[in-house]
């Protein structure tokens, strides 16, 4: 018994002691002060300096915190108990989201550096007048593939996938409109389908690809791939671009039949408590400088015109990233389709996946 | 043992079983109960009992198998080797402190391990055999679970073993039984209860198994858990997460049953057997 | 004490190597120039200067540890409690009851405890933050305290508490001589089986966090999409052997005392 208090009381003690370090830590990197903007992002996806620049800018203490997947953190913002100041979900959760009235409109009047983003990437239907989000970054879908491991294969047609000698070779990301978009782009069709015939002939032709794939996975992707370990496989452009940026022998290609075009954006959640700093901090990040800064520590592509022009050129002229225009319009922007039709891109996802043992 | 005032000891825990298991069970079924729109339907229900979900729930339970299986063989001599060692509670601890390092990290380093320029496709080409592709396989995907589950099985084994008089132990060998059957015999039924914990502990989480089933089968092993997972984080579809999850609950109800105490006094002091 | 002969010690010595192997692994690669755990370039301790300046990843370390040591020690205290209660219920069909209750928590996936905690968290109007990740931790690690504490309670003989009970012992003195005492191992097992819980749970406190309040593991998970940097790694690393290093001293310290003391 005597053990059990004494074990306790320690116990008690530590916890004590580590509070009170916390706390004094949290003191001198100034977190405790009045005027806090939380910002909700994922993980690495921005560089931490900037956060500092902004902070010593603006006087405006930061709160970072991440999530790890659009749909956990909107589950969160829309529950509620918290109050994010700025969120960055993709673009067809921003459409969620504005549909069950998550998010508040953004002045455009306290953004004057709007004016430096690509005019193609403005006004896009997920959001027609950019009223409720800001890109922070884009990109593409596509294939990367070990240019050793797999001699004289070009991915430039999706079919190129199917091909019998990829037995046991292909990987795939484990997202529904991923895998089912590489089945309708194959077969030519829109990745925002909605005919039930059409979705169906798409999965039954991804079925026969099943003895290709090796496995389903999520970002663990990065890892395999740059070990080697796995020759070929489906991925968005950002994670592409930092495999090879660990392997040389990887390259990424967009097939020719089309893809998708994603949009990260910031957005002002409903929650938000400091509406005037979130805006201010939006209109920060959009800053030439400070975006090419950014865009060259996450490694993913930036939609500032301005920044471009402050970057590694060899970057910036890379068409397997900053793809060109005539590719740009062949690809496709999701459309959010509703509950029901991603629940069946779902279920038929999953019947996919069944069918790979 | 049994008297009145130990009851009142039960009360923080009572609290506890009303908020943080009735109330989300009552939440969970309220949910299974609803559609994509918030309407009342028992559609999530038939759902389940396709030939989808009959087949997932079929394979959790043999992986469930499998991984509880792999860790009793694995702990048991383990548990019972440590309980002969000179420093047992250090050896002990120094088992459980591995389970505190973060799990993700250690499955990425469980894919660096049995990657192909891995330290065993290393020891196998040094031996002249050609690569071997381990990640994605069954092998892989049981290894890394009885890996995670070792010391839930065998803290309790080791507790049943440790205290275990050793004068019954050789009680049974000066009355000639051999080394086995006194370990079938004498040892085995008077560490059941540790068993039996272990067992619990072990293919209670396993059933429910996700993450893993990703990073290290690569959706070849698709559990319940993995399921309601996606239905709740992709899909969206909240309802049929919790159909699954009532399903999950309503199993877990009928092993415990199969499992509880039959009647009193077995297992105690094993007399029984 | 007999001696382990060679295949034994084999045996042991094998466990102990896998068990350890995936750490040897993380650790090696914090040593890493490169930034992923591929490739090893070449030697360099950046990554542990880089924990060191960041006062923000010490931060969510320390809230890690102090939720994970309070929330087992709530956890332990409640779950030893109740299972003490659970033997002393009579009616057999009630014990298994409560029983299968007790590992609802343990069956139900990480999201759904997590999305119905928040729900309830919200409705009953707790701040999301500090307390609400500290209530779901303890809640989620009763369960396993329980399965760790009650073989040992149905290994008391009854007799044992009967003979205590003639010998004019209080109830509180059961409690405090006889009982708990004996189900020692089985709460030190407990406790330390809810630290593990709590250090590995990533969904629940996702979930019902909030207001800058932030663990390890959350950290981790949400940096997959953009690579775990090595960072992570240094940091593990260090935990580690400070927690080796802990658990080794205090061992050894303990057993000094008790062999020069005499107590035990």
């Amino acid at each position: 018994m005597k053990s059990l208090i004494r074990a306790s009381i320690g116990i008690l003690l530590v916890c004590g002691i580590l509070m009170y370090t916390s706390h004094a830590m949290d003191a001198t990197s100034g977190k405790s002060g009045k005027d806090i903007l939380t910002i909700y992002n994922w993980g690495e996806y921005i560089d931490p300096a900037l956060i500092k620049k902004f902070e010593k800018q603006t006087g405006i203490n930061v709160i970072y915190e991440t999530f790890d997947s659009n749909e956990a953190m909107m589950t969160k913002i829309e529950q509620g108990g918290t109050n994010y100041d700025i969120a960055v979900p993709s673009e067809y959760t921003v459409e969620q989201m504005r549909e069950r009235h998550l998010l508040k409109k953004i002045d455009h009047k306290q953004i004057p550096n709007l004016k430096y983003i690509e005019p193609d990437f403005l006004h896009l239907a997920f959001d027609k007048k950019n009223q409720y989000s800001i890109p922070y970054f884009w990109g593409t879908v596509g294939v990367v593939y070990n240019k050793k491991l797999l001699k004289d294969k070009k991915f430039d047609s999706w079919d190129d996938l199917w091909d019998p000698s990829l037995k046991g070779k292909v990987i795939l990301v484990d997202s529904a409109r991923e895998v089912i978009g590489v089945g309708l782009n194959s077969i030519g069709q829109s990745l925002n389908t909605t005919d039930s015939t059409v979705l169906q002939k798409a999965t039954n032709k991804l079925i026969r690809m099943a003895p290709n794939v090796k496995a389903v996975i999520g970002d663990e992707v990065t890892q395999l791939m740059i070990n080697g370990d796995a020759e070929v496989a489906l991925t968005w452009s950002g994670q592409a671009a930092d495999m090879m940026s660990e392997n040389e022998d990887l390259t990424y290609s967009v097939p020719k039949e089309g893809s998708n075009l994603w949009f990260d954006n910031m957005v002002i959640p409903k929650t938000s408590k400091n509406i005037e700093g979130a805006h201010k901090f939006i209109n920060f990040m959009l800053d030439p400088k400070v975006a090419a800064q950014n865009s060259e520590y996450v490694g993913y592509t930036t939609p500032n015109k301005a920044a471009l022009k402050l970057m590694d050129p060899e970057i910036v002229n890379d068409t397997r990233y900053y793809v060109s225009k005539d590719v740009r319009e062949k690809l496709e922007v999701y459309k959010n389709l509703g509950k029901e039709k991603i629940g069946e891109y779902n279920e038929l996802f999953l019947r996919f996946k069944m069918s790979i043992r | 043992m049994r008297r009145k005032g130990n009851l009142l000891s039960l009360i923080p825990y009572y609290i506890w079983i009303l908020f943080f298991v009735i109330a989300p069970i009552l939440l969970i079924v309220y949910y299974s109960l609803l559609d994509l729109h918030g309407h009342f339907t028992i559609n999530n229900y038939r759902n389940f009992l396709t030939s989808v979900y009959l087949k997932m729930t079929l394979s959790s339970f043999w992986y469930a198998f499998l991984i509880t299986l792999f860790s009793l063989i694995i702990s048991y001599p383990a548990a019972y080797l440590i309980t002969k060692l000179k420093y047992k509670q250090l050896w002990l601890i120094l088992i459980i402190i591995p389970s505190w390092i973060n799990l993700l990290l250690k499955t990425y380093a469980f894919i660096g391990i049995f990657g192909n320029k891995g330290p065993i496709n290393a020891f196998v080409k040094a031996i002249g055999l050609p690569n071997q592709q381990i990640l994605f396989t069954d092998f892989a995907f049981v290894f890394v679970s009885v890996y995670i589950f070792i010391p839930f099985m065998i803290l309790p084994i080791f507790n049943a073993l440790d205290k275990l008089n050793p004068a019954l132990i050789d009680a049974s060998r000066d009355l000639g039984a051999s080394k086995i059957t006194t370990f079938r015999r004498v040892i085995i039924p008077l560490t059941m209860n540790g068993v039996k914990a272990g067992v619990q502990a072990v293919f209670i989480p396993a059933l429910s198994l996700f993450m893993i089933t990703r990073l290290i089968a690569g959706n070849r092993v698709i559990t319940l858990g993995t399921a309601i997972e996606e239905q709740f984080l992709t899909t969206q579809n909240w309802g049929m997460g919790s159909t699954i999850s009532v399903f999950l609950i309503l199993f877990m109800f009928i092993i415990m049953l199969l499992t509880g105490e039959r009647k009193k006094g077995v297992a105690r002091n094993g007399k029984a057997k | 004490m007999e001696k382990l002969n060679k295949r034994s010690k084999l045996y042991l010595a094998l466990v102990f190597v896998i068990l350890y192997a995936p750490i040897l692994f993380l650790v090696f690669y914090s040593f890493n120039s490169g930034d992923s755990m591929t490739n090893f370039k070449s030697f360099t301790f950046a990554h542990y200067k880089e924990v060191f300046q960041d006062s923000r990843l010490i931060v969510i370390l320390i809230n890690t540890v102090v939720i994970a040591l309070l929330s087992a020690l709530i956890a332990t205290i409640i779950g030893t409690l109740g299972s003490i209660g659970i033997v002393s219920i009579k009616n057999r069909k009630m014990r298994n009851t409560v029983l299968s209750l007790n590992n609802i928590l343990i069956v139900s996936p990480d999201v759904i405890i997590g999305a119905s905690f928040l729900i309830l968290f919200t409705m009953a109007g707790i701040k999301l933050g500090f307390m609400s990740v500290l209530l779901s931790h303890a809640a989620f690690s009763i369960p396993i305290v329980v399965l760790m504490v009650l073989p040992k309670l149905h290994e008391m003989s009854s007799s044992l508490i009967d003979a205590a009970l003639d010998l004019g012992a209080s109830r509180r003195d059961i409690l405090t001589r006889v009982i708990l005492p004996y189900v020692k191992p089985g709460i030190f097992a407990g406790f330390f089986m809810a630290l593990t819980y709590s250090l590995d749970d990533f969904a629940v406190t996702f979930f019902v966090t909030g207001n800058g309040f932030s663990t390890l593991s959350v950290e981790i998970y949400s940096m997959a999409r953009a690579g775990v940097s090595l960072t992570v790694n240094a940091l593990s690393g260090l935990v580690f052997f400070v927690t080796l290093l802990l658990v080794l001293g205090y061992y050894f310290i303990t057993k000094r005392q008790t062999r020069s003391g005499a107590h035990k």
